[in-house]
């Protein structure tokens, strides 16, 4: 590939270019090409992450001097009950930030037809994706408003008592994977609507002929091949629901009684608000999170590497 | 097609799903509705208890005549612009370069810089947030766009690249191998073979990567304060206490927040759709 000296050339062209430069070329250019993206990305991101497990470590608020305390922080961590509150949020978060992707199959699979308009539909559909997690926070909580709120006044208006449910510590947290679904849902619907203008006909088809339809079509036949957007779906309502924290810090501000916290959130609150500036404390907590994010990072990462591996062999 | 096409079920069955379809919509969009409702009230109706009759009066002007005249909100959509505009196109610009670099060339780690890339774009914002709040008040940009736009630069290449790289993956490589034997210098490669062939690429980038930075709300409030650089995602939280508990004038002040990122949405739709489902078909 690299044998680009071609007679088109001037002789003393040829000559002058056959330089070490010119005989490695074919790595001198994407390493010329990375450099810019690759100093940003490790200022800005990689080093940051080793930053942090160091600075874990260490006593600091941020100005004054680090005092090194070695493990202290993380010790602290294992007695600490917000930190607890904040973990156990973070599993509701997951589990049923999840259900995103059997809703989101569910209205792909209403809106799949061809009938006038449907474009439309499908765009207003997806469209709460498109607003900032700030707006969609602010929505619901004034959707979920005791008094003025449109919740309540159907709820009271079908007989039962008005619920304040971001005044409530058992139900605050539910509330907020609500809306935080809102736009989730969205995204795996388009993720799916995609998915299955792709499906083979002739399978469908097939399929039929064989007798299968409903669910049972659905699950043989539909479902795998719609396995690359449910991955895609999976990674991203697993990397939203662990960085879920606009919804939170808008919505409840981590309250009532800090019943709402999740370790993103919590470390905000630790290191960078009326808290106090425990740095050390949130790296730590940082440090918990990223670790839970590893796995599925790694998880993720070992199946786009087996896609690489069979897109090369094939 | 599955399901069943509505046109080969019964007429009954057709109507249903007819009528079925905005009652759905309007189930979906809610609570975005009754928002869009408050907006238009007057105050009066909020005072008399009245929530969810009919308005007494139509107030659409008045109230967002308020949040453009009468409010920070201009000089917050400002900074919003002014700070997405400059990432779309440092992150695009880089991850264009990045792409080709790892989509064209096969070298030792090729594999190993792309999935550092994908790692970093995953990473939980807060593992970062010490060290690069810390590195913008170092370099004296704390609460200044550019501080925010720097970073978001950087942090977007992560998932520009995947995007980039991928794309390019798919284009035919008879083509680079075509202008390599013409003699063409890599660079010019680069330029006049494979950057016109990544203008979709760029525009799908270009939307979505506008939609996420506007969106931010993290890194608005870690790295800035007050309206002399922060969006409106920001903003909006000093608006709303600005004008607590009237909630004609908020729900009036999120509408326009979220505006510009919708527009973009349905006049490039396409694009959107195209960036976002990227690799959800094989």
């Amino acid at each position: 590939m690299s044998s680009s000296t071609t007679p088109a050339l001037p002789m003393h062209e040829i000559r002058a270019e056959a330089t070490w430069l010119q005989r490695n070329k074919m790595i001198v250019t994407p390493l010329l090409f990375l450099l810019p993206g690759m100093l940003f990305f490790a200022v800005y991101v990689i080093f940051p992450i080793f930053q942090s497990f160091g600075i874990s470590l260490y006593r600091w608020d941020g100005l004054g001097e680090a005092t090194y305390i070695g493990l202290a922080n993380y010790e602290e961590l294992l007695t600490d009950r917000n930190f607890e509150i904040s973990l156990v949020n973070n599993v509701k978060w997951l589990v049923l930030y999840l259900l995103a992707i059997p809703l989101g199959l569910f209205i792909a699979l209403f809106l799949n037809q061809t009938v006038v308009g449907i474009r439309l539909y499908k765009s207003l559909f997806f469209f709460p994706f498109v607003l900032s997690q700030v707006v969609v926070g602010l929505v619901f909580s004034w959707f979920y408003l005791p008094r003025e709120g449109l919740l309540n006044t159907i709820i009271m208006g079908l007989g039962f008592d008005s619920l304040n449910i971001l005044g409530d510590p058992t139900l605050a947290t539910y509330g907020i994977i609500a809306a935080g679904l809102w736009p989730q849902t969205a995204y795996c619907m388009i993720l799916y609507l995609t998915g299955l203008n792709a499906v083979d006909p002739e399978q469908v088809e097939a399929g039929r002929l064989d007798g299968a339809k409903g669910w049972k079509m659905l699950w043989y036949v539909i479902l795998p091949q719609l396995k690359p957007a449910t991955f895609i779906a999976f990674v991203v309502t697993i990397i939203g629901a662990l960085r879920s924290f606009d919804l939170i810090s808008i919505m409840t501000n981590g309250g009532p009684f800090g019943s709402t916290r999740v370790l993103s959130f919590y470390m905000f609150e630790r290191a960078l608000s009326e808290f106090g500036f425990r740095m050390g404390y949130g790296s730590a907590i940082a440090v918990v999170l990223f670790l839970i994010m590893l796995v599925f990072i790694g998880y993720f990462l070992w199946q786009m590497w087996r896609d690489e591996r069979d897109a090369r062999r094939g | 097609m599955f399901p069943t096409p509505i046109e080969k079920r019964s007429r009954a069955a057709r109507i249903t799903y007819q009528s079925l379809l905005p009652l759905a919509l309007i189930l979906w969009l809610l609570p975005l509705i009754a928002v869009m409702v408050f907006s238009i009230r007057p105050f009066s109706d909020f005072t008399q208890g009245n929530y969810w009759g009919v308005p007494s009066s139509f107030e659409f002007f008045t109230n967002y005549g308020m949040v453009f005249f009468e409010s920070d909100m201009p000089r917050y959509l400002l900074n919003s612009v002014f700070i997405t505009v400059p990432t779309v196109i440092g992150a695009v610009a880089l991850s264009c370069m990045t792409g080709f670099a790892l989509g064209i060339y096969r070298f030792r780690g090729n594999l190993l810089i792309f999935f550092m890339f994908i790692a970093g774009n995953f990473v939980p914002f807060q593992i970062l947030m010490v060290p690069v709040r810390d590195l913008t008040v170092d370099m004296g940009l704390y609460d200044t766009k550019l501080g925010l736009i720097l970073f978001h630069v950087a942090f977007q290449t992560g998932f520009c690249t995947l995007f980039m790289r991928n794309f390019i993956r798919a284009l035919p490589y008879e083509l680079i191998e075509a202008a390599r034997v013409e003699g063409v210098a890599e660079w010019r490669i680069f330029w006049f073979v494979v950057l016109p062939l990544m203008r979709p690429a760029i525009a799908a980038l270009s939307v979505l990567i506008f939609t996420f930075i506007w969106n931010d709300y993290f890194w608005a409030i870690v790295l800035t304060q007050g309206p002399d650089a922060q969006p409106v995602t920001a903003g909006i939280t000093s608006f709303n206490s600005q004008f607590v508990a009237q909630y004609h004038l908020m729900s009036a002040g999120s509408i326009v927040a979220a505006i510009p990122p919708v527009a973009i949405f349905f006049l490039m739709q396409r694009h959107f759709i195209a960036g976002l489902t990227l690799g959800a078909v094989k």
